[in-house]
C-alpha cells in the first residue's frame, strides 16, 4: 500500500513531538517551521515552571528525538495557504512551493501580547518597562539588571496584561502567567537576595500541580510580596526609576511606589500562523485560535477531514499539556489514516 | 489671608517607599507563619470580637505589612485572644502570636495609644 | 539612556477653516488677551475666517457639571449655540474652553448613540425659541488649530522656547485640561495617555517637555469640589501633588489649554505659599504658568501687557528674561487709555 503523506505545520513542542511519533508509523512526514530553526517560543525560557528543569536540556530531548528520524524538516518556511481538494490537503509556502497531503497537523502555536498597546504602562517609552520574556533572557544571562547596568533594588510584577482585558479585546486568562510570575519572582530572589520583590494580581491562578506550593515557598522562604491590585500607570521618576500607581484592594486603599523594573506578564495569544491557516481551512475559532471539534472527546480532530490541532494553536496552555496534546494527536492522526507502526 | 475657610486635604496613599521594612522583619523574625499568609479572611470571618466591634485581624495584618502602623495599636485591644482564628487558619498562620508580637513591637516604637 | 518616544499613532481630523468661535464664560476674566489673541492669530498670521459672534453665551458647562443644570437643559442650551452657526453657514465649531470642548463631545457622542435625544433636543429649541440647528461638521478646540499650524507660525516667531543666555530649550510642563482628552480620546491627537497638542507645539518651537510621575493627574479643577469653599482644600491638594512632582525637574513655565487648569495652577501656587510657606521653585517666586494663547504670542512677538500677564498670579518677568522678550517694565500696569493703574500688593511669600 501506498505510503501516506503527513504534514506537521510548525516546529515547537508540540509539532517536533508529534512528527517524531510518526515517524515510526508507515508514512512519510514533513515538518515546516517559519524560523531557521526548531524549538518554538520555549526556547526564550531559562526554567520551566513548576520544577525549575532547564528548558534547554528538556527540549535538547524532544530535538535529538527527531533528529533521530528521516524526517524532511523544512525550517525558514512558513506555509501561507492550505485548501482541501477531494480529501487531499494542498498546501503552498511562502516560498511559492506547493505541498500535498493525506493529513496536517496545525501546531503553529501562539504568540505574545504587545504590551505597547497598553499605553499607560509605559512599555517602549520608559526603558525600565519589560515584557516577561525580556525578563527571561536576563534570566538566561544570569544577571538582572537595569538598563542602565545597575542591580535593581526593587521589582515589580504585574500580572495579567494583555489578558483578561476588554480594551484590547483579549477577555480570557492566558493560564501561565500567574505561575510564572511566582517562578521569576523565586528567580530575582535566588540572584538577588537583597532585592525587594511586589507581585500585583487581580487572583492567583495556581491551578497546576505544585504551583500552590510554589507560591507558599515562594512568601515562606523568599520573602516576595503579592499586593492584590492593579498598576494602573506607571511613569518615570526623575532619577529614571519608575514610579507605578495601583490600588491595594484588600486594604481598600490607593498604593504607589518606586521600582527599578517594572516586569509585564504579557498574555498569550494565537499566532499569525495559527489565525491565519485557521482562517483559510475554515476551523477559526474565537480570538484567531483554531477550533477543535469537541473540547472533551475530540479535542484534536476539527470539522475539516484529514486537518488535525496539536499544542497551543488551540488555547493558551503549559508545555506539558502540548506534549501530551501532540500525543493524542498523533494517535488520531494513526487511527484516521489506519496505520501500522514500523517493522 | 489668615482664614482660608479650608484646608489642604493630606494624601491618603500608601507609600510604599517610606515603609520601614525593618519593622516588618522584626515580626517575621518571630513568628515566620506570617510571612505565608494569603488574606483569605478565614481569621477575619470566624473571629468572636469582629460581631461587636469594627475590627479585621486580617486587614490590620495587612496594614501592618504595608507600613501602616498608625492605629494597629489600638486596634489590637479589641483582640480577645480566644483563638479561633488559629483554628480555621489555612496556611497554619499563628495569629495569636502575631498579635502578642505586634504589640511588643508597636509598644516598642511608642506609638501614641488612644482609648478605645 | 534616552527614553523611546512612542507616541500613539493616532491623529484626530481639525478643520482647515471657517471657523465658529465660541467664548469662554470665565476665561476672559483670568487671562485677559488670550481670546483676543487668538482670533488675532487666526486672521492676521494665518489668514483664517473666523467668526466671532457677539450672541453666544455660556454652554452651562458650570452649572451641568455642578449638577445644577439637568442634562435636558444643556443639551438644549448646546443646541441653541449651535443655531447660531448657522446664520454664518459655517460649520466648524470652535470653543475656547475646555470643558466646552467636552461638553460638546459628550452631547455629539450623546446625539449619535441615542437619536431619540437629539430629537427631544430639536423640539425643545423649537418649542422654546423657534430656532433648528444642525450638527457641525467638526469640533477643534484653539490648540488643536495652533498645533495643527505650529510649523506655519514657527515662520512668524520672533522668539523660540530657548534660554538666551545659556542657549538650552527652556522646561516646558504641559498640562492638558481632563476634559479635552480623558473622556473622549478619539478627539485627541496622540490619544489620553500622551496627548500631542501641547506637546508637539513645544517640541515644533524649540522647547523641552518635561515628563514627570504626575503628568496626567487631573489639577483638581471640575466644578462640583471647588465651588464651595469647603470642599477647595481637596481641589487644591491635587495641583500640590503635580506641583511637587514636577519640583525636581525645575521646569520654566507652565502651559494649559484649559482655562481652569491654568488659573488653577497659576493661583494656587499662592494659596500653597501664603498657607503653607511652599514654593516650588528655586527663587522662591513660583512658577509661571501660561495659556497657550499667551505662549504662542509671546513668541509671536505681541507686547506681554497686551496679552494680559500683567494680572497672573505668578510674576512673569523672570520667564520673559528667559525667552529674552523685549518688553517695557514700566508699562505693566498703565492701561489701554495711558494712566497708570494701581499696582497689586507683592503677596508674603511668593
Amino acid at each position: 500500500m501506498k505510503k501516506k503523506n503527513v504534514i506537521v505545520i510548525g516546529g515547537g513542542p508540540a509539532g517536533i513531538e508529534i512528527a517524531q511519533i510518526l515517524s515510526n508509523y508507515s508514512c512519510n512526514v514533513t515538518l515546516f517551521e517559519k524560523e531557521p530553526q526548531v524549538g518554538g517560543q520555549i526556547k526564550r525560557i531559562d526554567k520551566l515552571f513548576p520544577d525549575f528543569i532547564v528548558q534547554d536540556e528538556m527540549m535538547q530531548k524532544l530535538i535529538s528525538n527527531l533528529e533521530k528520524t528521516d524526517i524532511q524538516i523544512h525550517t525558514d518556511t512558513e506555509i501561507k495557504d492550505i485548501e482541501q481538494i477531494d480529501n487531499i490537503w494542498h498546501l503552498k509556502t511562502n516560498k511559492e512551493e506547493a505541498f500535498t497531503a493525506d493529513a496536517v497537523v496545525l501546531a503553529t502555536g501562539f504568540k505574545t501580547f504587545d504590551p505597547k498597546y497598553k499605553e499607560e504602562l509605559g512599555y517602549g517609552i520608559y526603558p525600565g518597562v519589560i515584557t516577561t520574556l525580556e525578563f527571561e533572557d536576563m534570566l538566561k544571562a544570569g544577571k538582572i539588571q537595569t538598563s542602565a547596568g545597575e542591580e535593581p533594588r526593587r521589582i515589580a510584577f504585574l500580572n495579567c496584561v494583555g489578558s483578561r482585558d476588554e480594551k484590547v479585546g483579549n477577555h480570557y486568562c492566558s493560564r501561565v502567567c500567574c505561575i510564572n510570575a511566582v517562578k521569576q519572582s523565586i528567580e530575582t530572589k535566588e540572584l538577588l537576595p537583597n532585592a525587594e520583590v511586589f507581585c500585583f494580581y487581580m487572583d492567583l491562578r495556581m491551578s497546576g500541580q505544585f504551583y500552590e506550593e510554589l507560591y507558599r515557598k515562594s512568601q515562606e522562604k523568599h520573602g516576595v510580596n503579592y499586593i492584590r491590585g492593579r498598576i494602573s500607570e506607571a511613569s518615570s521618576t526623575f532619577d529614571h526609576r519608575i514610579q507605578i500607581k495601583s490600588e491595594d484592594t484588600l486594604a481598600g486603599l490607593p498604593l504607589k511606589m518606586t521600582v527599578d523594573l517594572l516586569v509585564l506578564m504579557i498574555g498569550v495569544e494565537a499566532s499569525e500562523g495559527t489565525t491565519n491557516l485557521s482562517a483559510k481551512a475554515g476551523i477559526l475559532g474565537e480570538y484567531g485560535f483554531a477550533k477543535s471539534l469537541s473540547l472533551h472527546l475530540k479535542d484534536n480532530l476539527t470539522k475539516k477531514e484529514g486537518l488535525f490541532l496539536a499544542g497551543a494553536c488551540k488555547r493558551p496552555s503549559t508545555l506539558r499539556e502540548v506534549i501530551a496534546d501532540a500525543r493524542a494527536a498523533a494517535f488520531e492522526v494513526v487511527n484516521y489514516l489506519k496505520m501500522e507502526i514500523n517493522g | 489671608m489668615d482664614s482660608w475657610g479650608f484646608s489642604i486635604a493630606k494624601t491618603r496613599t500608601i507609600d510604599i517607599d517610606s515603609v520601614d521594612f525593618k519593622v516588618l522583619a522584626r515580626l517575621t523574625d518571630k513568628v515566620p507563619s506570617a510571612k505565608r499568609c494569603i488574606m483569605c479572611g478565614a481569621c477575619a470571618a470566624t473571629c468572636s470580637a469582629a460581631n461587636f466591634v469594627d475590627f479585621s485581624f486580617r486587614k490590620t495584618h495587612l496594614l501592618f505589612h504595608r507600613g501602616q502602623f498608625s492605629n494597629i495599636s489600638e486596634e489590637l485591644d479589641k483582640c480577645m485572644l480566644c483563638g479561633k482564628c488559629k483554628l480555621v487558619c489555612l496556611r497554619g498562620v499563628n495569629t495569636r502570636a502575631i498579635i502578642y508580637n505586634l504589640r511588643i513591637i508597636l509598644n516598642d516604637m511608642n506609638y501614641k495609644r488612644i482609648a478605645l | 539612556m534616552m527614553e523611546k518616544k512612542y507616541w500613539k499613532d493616532y491623529q484626530r481630523e481639525i478643520a482647515d477653516d471657517d471657523y465658529f468661535y465660541h467664548r469662554s464664560c470665565i476665561r476672559q476674566t483670568f487671562f485677559p488677551g488670550s481670546e483676543a489673541l487668538f482670533l488675532k492669530i487666526l486672521k492676521n498670521e494665518l489668514g483664517k475666517n473666523v467668526t466671532d459672534d457677539p450672541n453666544l453665551h455660556t454652554c452651562t458647562g458650570i452649572g451641568y457639571h455642578s449638577d445644577v443644570v439637568p442634562f435636558d437643559t444643556t443639551m438644549t442650551i448646546v443646541a441653541r449655540l449651535l443655531s447660531q452657526m448657522n446664520k454664518s453657514e459655517l460649520k466648524n465649531f470652535v470653543p475656547s474652553c475646555v470643558t466646552t470642548f467636552g461638553l460638546l463631545s459628550e452631547v455629539l457622542d450623546t446625539w449619535k448613540h441615542f437619536p431619540e435625544e437629539l430629537e427631544k433636543t430639536r423640539k425643545f429649541l423649537k418649542e422654546a425659541t423657534g430656532r433648528e440647528f444642525k450638527i457641525p461638521e467638526n469640533v477643534a478646540h484653539p490648540s488643536d488649530i495652533i498645533y495643527k499650524n505650529r510649523k506655519v507660525l514657527k515662520g512668524k516667531m520672533k522668539y523660540q522656547l530657548v534660554n538666551k543666555e545659556t542657549g538650552n530649550p527652556l522646561k516646558v510642563v504641559e498640562h492638558i485640561g481632563c476634559h479635552y482628552a480623558k473622556i473622549f480620546p478619539e478627539n485627541t491627537t496622540g490619544g489620553a495617555e500622551f496627548p500631542q497638542v501641547l506637546a508637539g507645539m513645544i517640541e515644533a518651537w524649540e522647547g523641552k517637555v518635561i515628563d514627570y510621575p504626575e503628568r496626567r493627574h487631573c489639577c483638581g479643577f471640575g466644578f462640583r469640589q471647588y465651588l464651595i469653599m469647603a470642599n477647595r482644600g481637596y481641589s487644591v491638594a491635587n495641583t500640590k501633588k503635580k506641583f511637587e512632582s514636577m519640583q525636581p525637574y525645575e521646569p520654566d513655565f507652565v502651559v494649559a489649554n484649559c482655562p481652569g487648569c491654568a488659573m488653577f495652577m497659576d493661583r494656587w501656587q499662592y494659596t500653597i505659599a501664603e498657607m503653607e510657606g511652599i514654593t516650588y521653585d528655586k527663587n522662591k517666586r513660583g512658577i509661571p504658568v501660561l495659556t497657550h494663547e499667551e505662549m504662542t504670542g509671546l513668541l509671536l512677538g505681541y507686547n506681554p501687557w497686551d496679552l494680559g500677564l500683567q494680572v497672573h498670579q505668578v510674576q512673569v518677568e523672570p520667564l520673559l528674561d528667559k525667552i529674552g522678550v523685549v518688553y517695557n517694565p514700566d508699562d505693566k500696569y498703565v492701561g489701554k487709555s495711558g494712566i497708570k493703574l494701581s499696582e497689586p500688593q507683592r503677596p508674603k511669600n511668593i
